[in-house]
């Protein structure tokens, strides 16, 4: 049994007769065992890596397998290893959510008295109990994804493929969310998460690759890649735009790393910590730029983020994937 | 984890999975029809209401037909063609809905049969049918309708309009996963299904129809099934004295439309899925 639970070599994949590249050649080695982020902005690869994964999508060129099954030569058998769940939560709006479970546990060929306790069982975890008799268009937002995820978990796969779980949920559903992952991954689940969410990603994945226009443009753990960083984030808070956009002339070359502006802040990543800031406040004081407020921080996620790609994780990018997704009318 | 995977899947060959799977995907359309007002509506009430429309308005003075029973056993047997052909607007409309909500996306990922979405789709399409054409039948009789072909006749009849509706839904099929979202599914079924339908014997006959309109209406696919349908529903009469080769050339336009049709949903499943 190979220590790794999904690898991936070299994938890429091409739409519109090779027009748009999705994916550049992207290789990735989950760990047995662990939650694995996947991490960048809309239209980075990201859920066309997913679909690749759990066999819905061909790749273009390159290798994968899935418990040690090729996704192209042995879909069957990688389809009965895996769960898979997302933003879209797709589930059968016209039945219910107990009908849903029982419906998935028929197609994945499960014995039907196992199906029954275990779509009770789920249903109890993710407090759905009160909800099982419903139809599923009753369901609130939050209640759609955690029945989406149940029925993902119908089968106990050994591997959870997870496209952007929590986009779109509001705080205590994502927190409810997380929760349920952490617990599955104590029980042995190993889980592919993908994300937009940087504290997301924080929080749940002990190694994450970052995705940026269809190529990795890091990896490591979420603390390999602060530390990569290197640096102190200076936060600077002004009385006003104007003087924000000021200072920031005034202080942008104290570093060479990227800084960022957003209404009165202005963030600076600086590689000399304390000293960089005295630098930064001689600056301003000397030009009279009067300061509302100051911290210093260890650098974030998005830190990491904004320093790789330039850009924040959020940002939209339309892409071919977009448009894919829009057509079906599905767009986020 | 393998231990686990293997006592939870139950064993069965893989013939009989695919069977399991078809069955399981009819069932829950089925479930959706019960379900969604709209759609129990379109199948179930629409025929009806036809039914009243032609027997009672049209079919009341403006159309006459010179058989045993009058118009209504004319019209009867055309409209349980008609009404069956309407149904499968329903297999475009699924798909088209599973699509949009990225159900065949989760499907896809599932270790089930690769053909039991459209075979699905299409079964329970045809237990509806089988469904409307025992409430029309009942209606049939509730307004006049006296068929005098004989029960054999009247079941084959029967098997007939649903192996052609069957054949015809999967074009719908290939409509519903063609199009963007279920409304343009609806929206582009009914420029085929209005010729297929009106523009046929269904309603009035052929030979009251404009001239350049007659070769169509005559030899198009829906007119021979109504034709062989209502002869062995009505019996020889006067207006159609034998079948001629109506029963063999629907038989032959079934199964040359699904030899053609199959394949090309099946394909088109394959690519967009």
């Amino acid at each position: 049994m190979s220590d790794y639970v999904v690898e991936a070599e070299s994938i890429v994949r091409t739409f519109n007769d090779g027009d748009v590249q999705a994916l550049k050649g992207v290789s990735l080695r989950v760990p047995r065992g662990e939650v694995f982020g996947l991490l960048g902005p809309n239209g980075s690869g990201k859920t066309t890596m997913v679909r690749i994964l759990s066999t819905i999508l061909a790749p273009t060129s390159g290798r994968a397998t899935v418990d040690g099954f090729d996704v192209v030569r042995s879909p069957q058998e990688v389809r009965r290893r895996i769960g898979l769940a997302g933003q879209y939560a797709t589930v059968d709006e016209n039945l219910t959510g107990l009908e849903n479970l029982r419906m998935i546990g028929a197609l994945n060929h499960l014995h039907k008295p196992y199906v029954a306790s275990r779509a009770k069982e789920l249903l109890e975890d993710f407090g759905l109990t009160d909800a099982a008799g419903r139809n599923v268009k009753t369901y609130s937002g939050g209640m759609r994804r955690r029945l989406d995820l149940a029925a993902a978990l119908v089968a106990s796969p050994p591997v959870l493929f997870l496209d952007e779980p929590t986009t779109g949920l509001d705080p205590q559903s994502r927190q409810d969310l997380w929760s349920i992952i952490e617990t599955l991954v104590e029980g042995g689940t190993t889980v592919l998460l993908t994300t937009q969410y940087l504290e997301e990603a924080d929080r749940l994945c002990k190694q994450l690759v970052v995705l940026d226009k269809g190529s990795i443009i890091a990896e490591g753990t979420s603390q390999e890649l602060k530390t990569s960083l290197g640096a102190t984030v200076l936060s600077l808070t002004f009385h006003s735009t104007l003087d924000a956009a000021r200072g920031l002339e005034l202080i942008r070359d104290v570093s060479p790393k990227p800084a960022n502006i957003e209404g009165t802040v202005v963030e600076l990543t600086v590689e000399g910590g304390p000293a960089s800031a005295a630098e930064a406040l001689r600056r301003l004081d000397a030009a009279n730029v009067a300061l509302a407020g100051l911290t210093l921080r260890e650098p974030s996620l998005d830190d990491v983020f904004l320093s790789l790609t330039g850009h924040k994780a959020e940002d939209e990018v339309a892409t071919a994937e977009d448009a894919t997704a829009k057509r079906k009318g599905r767009a986020s | 984890m393998s231990v686990v995977t293997e006592t939870i899947h139950a064993e069965k060959s893989s013939l009989r999975w695919a069977v399991s799977d078809v069955l399981t995907m009819a069932r829950r359309n089925l479930l959706a029809i019960v379900r969604i007002p709209t759609a129990l509506v379109f199948s179930i009430l629409q025929p009806i209401m036809f039914v009243l429309l032609f027997r009672y308005i049209f079919g009341a003075g403006a159309i006459a037909v010179n058989i045993p029973g009058g118009y209504v056993n004319y019209l009867l047997p055309g409209i349980i063609v008609q009404t069956t052909i309407f149904g499968a607007v329903g297999t475009a409309i699924g798909l088209a809905e599973d699509l949009q909500h990225g159900l065949i996306e989760r499907f896809r990922a599932l270790p089930m049969s690769r053909m039991a979405v459209l075979a699905g789709r299409t079964v329970s399409d045809l237990g509806r049918n089988v469904l409307v054409l025992l409430i029309m039948t009942g209606v049939g009789f509730l307004v006049g309708f006296r068929p005098h072909g004989g029960f054999v006749n009247y079941v084959l009849a029967c098997l007939i309009t649903l192996l052609f509706a069957y054949c015809l839904s999967w074009g719908f099929a290939f409509i519903g996963l063609a199009a963007p979202n279920s409304e343009a599914a609806q929206a582009m079924t009914f420029p085929l299904i209005f010729p297929l339908t009106f523009a046929s014997g269904i309603f009035v006959q052929v030979s009251s129809m404009p001239g350049w309109l007659q070769g169509f209406a005559t030899y198009q696919p829906v007119s021979e099934v109504t034709k062989a349908v209502r002869y062995l529903m009505d019996g020889p009469n006067s207006l159609l004295p034998s079948a001629g080769s109506a029963i063999w050339v629907s038989i032959i336009w079934s199964v040359g439309l699904i030899a053609l049709l199959g394949p090309l949903a099946t394909a088109k499943y394959k690519k967009v899925a």
